[in-house]
């Protein structure tokens, strides 16, 4: 069927009408939309476009370059490197096998590993490779696959590793401070971060660089007081003494007798701070700032010092140490042997207990404890490092007679082993103690006058007689070098008071004895292969290490027949 | 409108490419209007869709199958497509029940079946066959057609419409629901029926409200009121307005649109098209476009106009009303002035299946206008 179309006349005119109703209403439609056209691009349009380019344009920060750490002579124990992290976007990465092993291969990963990070369609952010050489990431950004994006980062690296790392510390994965001189130096070292202006895309990547609002402050370089060289020699000596004696730790400090700056300071155990992974607790403690311990015989010359500054006794005192104890009050005070009558001199020789309570006993309490106070016993050592022990030294006013005697004798009082080595330079430097530094100084720090130059000189001249054949620490002598020491063999205290066959080895020294540059303590824990006592355990550390020291620094010998008399003594 | 050179019917006065291009059924200002759309549309597509020449191709290959519909379509006197206008509808209808059955579903919708090879998406065919069968309805009663006939016809209309949104797809429903509309206002139904209707439907706007899935409220909702939610919801509408304020007058230059590009804005190569072109080619760009797509309407009045019988003049003239409608509903929605609705930039937004029904579409009004009886007026 087909019906000619031949609209009547009324038809046509109404179909026309209704035509032209919708032609209008199609240009009043396409109206519309060029009125909003020009509403956007032309009246809103900075307003828009401002918009945009908030959105468009934003601001990072740009990390600031870490200072160094350097020690005394300018070598190098921190140092921050330009790295390159390498990460993908699951949801972009597309690659096909061949360019996922090219991938791979410049990664140093497996294939099947990419595959499997790629497969992680829940995240858009996923590490490949962290912190590589800048060299290799900008290798494989050049496979130029999809969804593979480097971001640029600092490596923190210590050339010195394990040797210096208790000293220098280390950083979080921010390149914060978290331990040692990196945390208590942190705002010296990290610089102010710089800004730069980016443009990033609808998912927030930055895509280029515009220009930098500010540029980064790197941070200052920090000069330590040690020297790497001696940091070496001490950390390797330290070490096998340790292994030697099968010992479950030791700490060593190496000090400037004269200005108290830090030549050395090791300890053992230690870690590695460029891959801290396999870091045990205990290993990262700088046990020679942070640990406290009685100090035991160590502390003897000082009670003969107060005693001979006070006036109370004369070097040339004798005292009866028979029968090689003595009750003090309700205690009782023992020596090793029965010495029988020893002069001062002799005391020290043998480390005789009763020796040292005779001389102390009648000493005033608080000018003791004073004495002591001033050496610093007690008393915090302002190095600034974290974690910093103060010891304790308790107040005279409480004190009973034995507990006057113990402290002759290095019981009842605590100290850590960098505030001993403190006291020590007092002994050293002729009466005046200076203010320990583990930072280079450029000037001679505050040092006090503890003793008189005669006290000094009178105990150090009789230190030396104890690194004889007849002393307690013969190992501890150096060919060539006159040594002045004080062995110290200390038990250590557990949970239930003192342990019968745990004990502290110590030796606390400096050389050249005539006029000493050097001092140096070492402290061996638990030493568990059959000696225990300092003078076998910690002395013939000291011997190797101060003689290379003293060699290293060019230390004039102060002993003419050096060699020949060492030899006559017994040798080395 | 101005005269032709067919209406006036002397073949020989015509120009021999005329006749010839008449033989083959074409009408070169529509085939200009469509090839200079397609230029246009490669120009954008190739920058939005990443400057990758694969997207052009593919893009380019189902604009030249569309063609061949197209001139296959313009082949078939305009009574075939009477004659089976009937026949297409109910084939539509069943398909459309179908896929409520056994279609297959993606992201939330259910509008495909699978025939094996291809996926068909019966609601395309619908866009054509509704208009057919409305002009056939109606074409065959004399005009204006009687109340009975409006309600009739309503029904036809409302069926297929109502299962489209079912699945839901509410772009496609609303252009299948206004070709229909549009024969029947063509074909002179009262002005007080279709006043009543409005107010009906305007009534009835709460109750449509309440049959909305959630995301089509959210569209309307951010559509009022877009900085509500500017990360969420709203990001859509807010980043087209940046991008298109961004271009200015003169635009920021071919390839250079930062916000289309840096994907801030979504769907830039299917649905938000025109955004990026309003970047790049500005606030003159934009007239362009709209100016080309006014052309190929120009054209299509010209041959509703000269079209010779009644269905032929319905169902040309519903084309032409949705054609515009698609060009209407997608640039208000990029531009803001419309809420969100999945209608893509006809001929322009990447993706095959509206190309190939938009295509057919002005195979028709080419078949309408090239098989004209040439009779003296």
């Amino acid at each position: 069927m087909m019906i000619i179309a031949q609209p009547r006349a009324n038809d046509e005119t109404d179909f026309t009408v209704r035509w032209r109703f919708l032609l209008l209403l199609l240009l009043a439609g396409m109206a519309a939309l060029v009125l909003r056209a020009v509403d956007l691009q032309v009246v809103n349009r900075q307003f828009l476009q401002d918009k945009g380019d908030r959105r468009l344009v934003g601001v990072v920060p740009v990390p600031a370059h870490r200072g160094r750490v350097l020690d005394r002579n300018g070598e190098l124990l921190a140092i921050s490197t330009p790295v390159k992290s390498v990460w993908i976007n699951p949801k972009e990465f597309e690659a096909s096998p061949r360019e996922v092993k090219a991938l791979g291969d410049t990664l140093g990963i497996s294939a099947k590993d990419i595959q499997k990070r790629a497969a992680d369609d829940g995240h858009s952010f996923v590490y490949l490779k962290r912190r590589m050489s800048p060299e290799l990431a900008d290798q494989a950004m050049a496979l130029n696959l999809p969804g593979v994006y480097a971001e640029r980062e600092f490596h923190r690296y210590y050339p010195t590793g394990e040797v210096a790392a208790h000293l220098v510390g280390f950083n979080n994965i921010d390149d914060r401070g978290q331990e040692g001189m990196e945390l208590a130096y942190n705002d010296w070292l990290k610089g102010v971060p710089g800004a730069k202006k980016i443009i990033r895309d609808g998912k927030r990547r930055i895509i280029e660089d515009l220009d930098n609002i500010r540029l980064p402050v790197p941070g200052k370089d920090l000069t330590l007081s040690i020297d790497q060289r001696l940091q070496y020699l001490a950390y390797r000596e330290l070490k096998k003494a340790v292994l030697q004696n099968r010992a479950k730790s030791g700490s060593l400090v190496l000090l400037d007798a004269q200005n108290g700056e830090v030549l050395a300071m090791v300890n053992q155990p230690s870690f590695n701070p460029n891959s801290r992974v396999k870091m045990s607790g205990g290993a990262s403690r700088n046990r020679a700032i942070t640990d406290v311990f009685e100090p035991g015989s160590t502390i003897k010359p000082f009670g003969v010092a107060c005693a001979l500054e006070l006036g109370s006794v004369r070097p040339e005192s004798q005292f009866d140490t028979n029968p090689g104890q003595m009750h003090v009050g309700h205690n009782l005070v023992k020596d090793v042997h029965n010495y029988g009558v020893l002069d001062v001199a002799h005391i020290l020789q043998k480390s005789s207990n009763v020796g040292m309570t005779k001389i102390v006993m009648n000493l005033p309490s608080a000018k003791f404890w004073a004495f002591y106070n001033n050496l610093g016993f007690g008393q915090p050592l302002e190095t600034g490092f974290p974690g910093e022990a103060n010891g304790r030294l308790s107040d005279h006013q409480g004190w009973n007679a034995f507990e006057q005697a113990t402290l002759s004798f290095g019981y009842g009082l605590s100290t850590s082993l960098l505030q001993l080595g403190r006291a020590y330079t007092a002994l050293a430097n002729e009466g005046v103690m200076p203010m320990v530094a583990l930072l280079k100084r450029d000037r001679p720090g505050e040092s006090h006058r503890i003793m008189s130059v005669k006290t000094a000189n009178t105990v150090r001249t009789m230190l030396e007689s104890v690194v004889t054949r007849e002393g307690t620490a013969l190992k501890a002598a150096i060919p060539g070098f006159r040594v002045a020491g004080k062995t110290g063999t200390v038990k250590k205290t557990g949970a239930r008071g003192y342990e019968e066959s745990a004990y502290l080895s110590f030796f606390a020294g400096m050389a050249p004895a005539s006029k000493p540059r050097l001092v140096m303590i070492v402290m061996i824990d638990e030493p568990s292969a059959g000696e225990y006592y300092g003078g076998a355990v910690a002395a013939p550390v000291f011997s190797s290490v101060m003689e290379g020291a003293l060699r290293l620094l060019n230390i004039a010998p102060d002993q003419d027949s050096g060699i020949q008399t060492a030899l006559q003594d017994g040798g080395i | 409108m101005s005269s032709d050179y067919g209406y006036v019917g002397i073949k020989l006065h015509e120009p021999p490419t005329r006749q010839w291009l008449s033989r083959l059924h074409i009408d070169l200002p529509l085939l200009a209007g469509l090839l200079m759309l397609a230029g246009a549309a490669a120009v954008i597509l190739y920058s939005a869709g990443g400057q990758k020449l694969d997207v052009l191709i593919r893009q380019g290959t189902r604009l030249g199958l569309a063609m061949v519909v197209m001139f296959t379509f313009a082949q078939i006197h305009p009574r075939h497509f009477r004659m089976y206008s009937p026949a297409l509808y109910l084939l539509g209808v069943l398909l459309l029940t179908a896929v409520l059955l056994i279609g297959e579903t993606s992201l939330g919708a259910t509008r495909w079946l699978n025939l094996g090879i291809v996926r068909f998406q019966p609601s395309e065919m619908c866009k054509l066959s509704m208009p057919m069968m409305i002009a056939w309805y109606l074409a065959a009663h004399p005009l204006p057609p009687k109340f009975r006939h409006v309600v009739a016809a309503g029904i036809l209309i409302l069926v297929p419409t109502a299962m489209i949104a079912k699945q839901p797809d509410l772009g496609t429903a609303f252009l299948v629901g206004v070709a229909g509309a549009a024969v029947l206002f063509l074909s002179g139904m009262s002005w007080r029926l279709i006043l009543g209707l409005a107010v009906i439907g305007a009534a009835l706007l709460p109750v449509g409200w309440h049959f909305m899935h959630d995301y089509q409220r959210d569209r309307v909702l951010m559509f009022l009121n877009p900085e509500a939610d500017p990360l969420g919801r709203g990001y859509h509408i807010i980043q087209s307005k940046i991008a298109i304020g961004s271009g200015g007058i003169y635009g920021k230059g071919w390839l250079r649109g930062t916000q289309s590009h840096l994907e801030f804005l979504p769907e830039r190569s299917t649905d938000f098209i025109f955004a990026v072109f309003a970047e790049e080619f500005g606030l003159l760009g934009c007239l362009g476009l709209l100016g080309i797509y006014l052309f190929i309407l120009g054209r299509c009045f010209a041959i509703v106009v000269q079209a010779q019988d009644s269905y032929s003049r319905l169902l040309s003239g519903a084309l032409t009303v949705t054609f515009f409608v698609y060009v209407f509903v997608n640039v208000g929605m990029v531009i803001g002035i419309l809420p969100v609705v999945g209608v893509p930039l006809p001929l322009v937004s990447y993706g095959g299946t509206s190309m190939v029904t938009l295509l057919a579409g002005f195979g028709i009004l080419m078949s309408i206008h090239t098989h004209r009886k040439h009779l003296p007026r």
